[in-house]
């Protein structure tokens, strides 16, 4: 979603965008015009009178679990949103009965958050495992 | 001459000349308390017109409820990144 009008979101995907994605952008290209959505989410720059590259995942009950926001010159990383989306799932499945520790991807290592566990994450967890490839 | 415009990943914006005025920087201050959405929150709903798979059509995100939905804003068309 950006403040460009929807014919400006065809012209890029169809000169430009579907040069690099085959078949064009597989989900829909919003316009915000004036930035009235950005400004609800706190991501309108009133000043530049544009959207600043925010991020939201937004799970099935409508609510937001997360959100990133840069500026400009840098680019999000898909991997990262994903692992998040995939966090966020796979502890929604657990309904709390499992949480994810930081540098989470499927398959590694997680925590069951509970009074033995208390003091004792270092006993199940190390710093490596943050680091690691899975 | 008009000035050449370094061309960044932002779009070029106008700029009006400089009017002071009386509360300028109250206004300025009020900018300053923009407001984030906060997590765990329900995500304000909207509807916008999109482009999509060669249509114009109309975006509700109510409509996305029961899935995952990942939303994306970013500076503009044509901005490079």
């Amino acid at each position: 979603m950006s403040v460009d009008s929807v014919f400006v979101h065809k012209m890029w995907n169809d000169n430009e965008l579907s040069k690099m994605v085959e078949g064009g952008v597989p989900f829909p290209m919003l316009s915000d015009a004036a930035g009235k959505i950005g400004s609800i989410y706190g991501v309108y720059d009133e000043e530049a009178g544009v959207d600043v590259r925010g991020r939201f995942i937004i799970d099935p009950d409508g609510i937001i679990q997360a959100y990133e926001v840069l500026t400009p010159p840098v680019g999000r990383n898909v991997e990262e949103a994903l692992r998040q989306i995939q966090a966020y799932q796979f502890v929604r499945e657990k309904e709390g009965e499992e949480v994810t520790p930081s540098g989470w991807t499927p398959g590694k290592k997680t925590l069951r958050p509970g009074p033995d566990l208390v003091g004792n994450v270092w006993k199940h967890w190390k710093v490596d495992f943050a680091f690691e490839k899975k | 001459m008009p000035e050449k415009i370094k061309i960044s990943c932002a779009r070029p914006i106008s700029i009006s000349g400089e009017i002071k005025e009386e509360g300028h920087e109250e206004k300025e201050t009020k900018k300053e308390g923009r407001k984030m959405v906060l997590i765990g929150r329900k995500a304000p709903d909207f509807t916008a017109p999109a482009y999509y798979k060669g249509e114009f059509v109309n975006v509700k995100l109510s409509d996305y409820q029961g899935k995952w939905v990942l939303l994306c804003f970013y500076p503009g068309d044509f901005t490079f990144v």
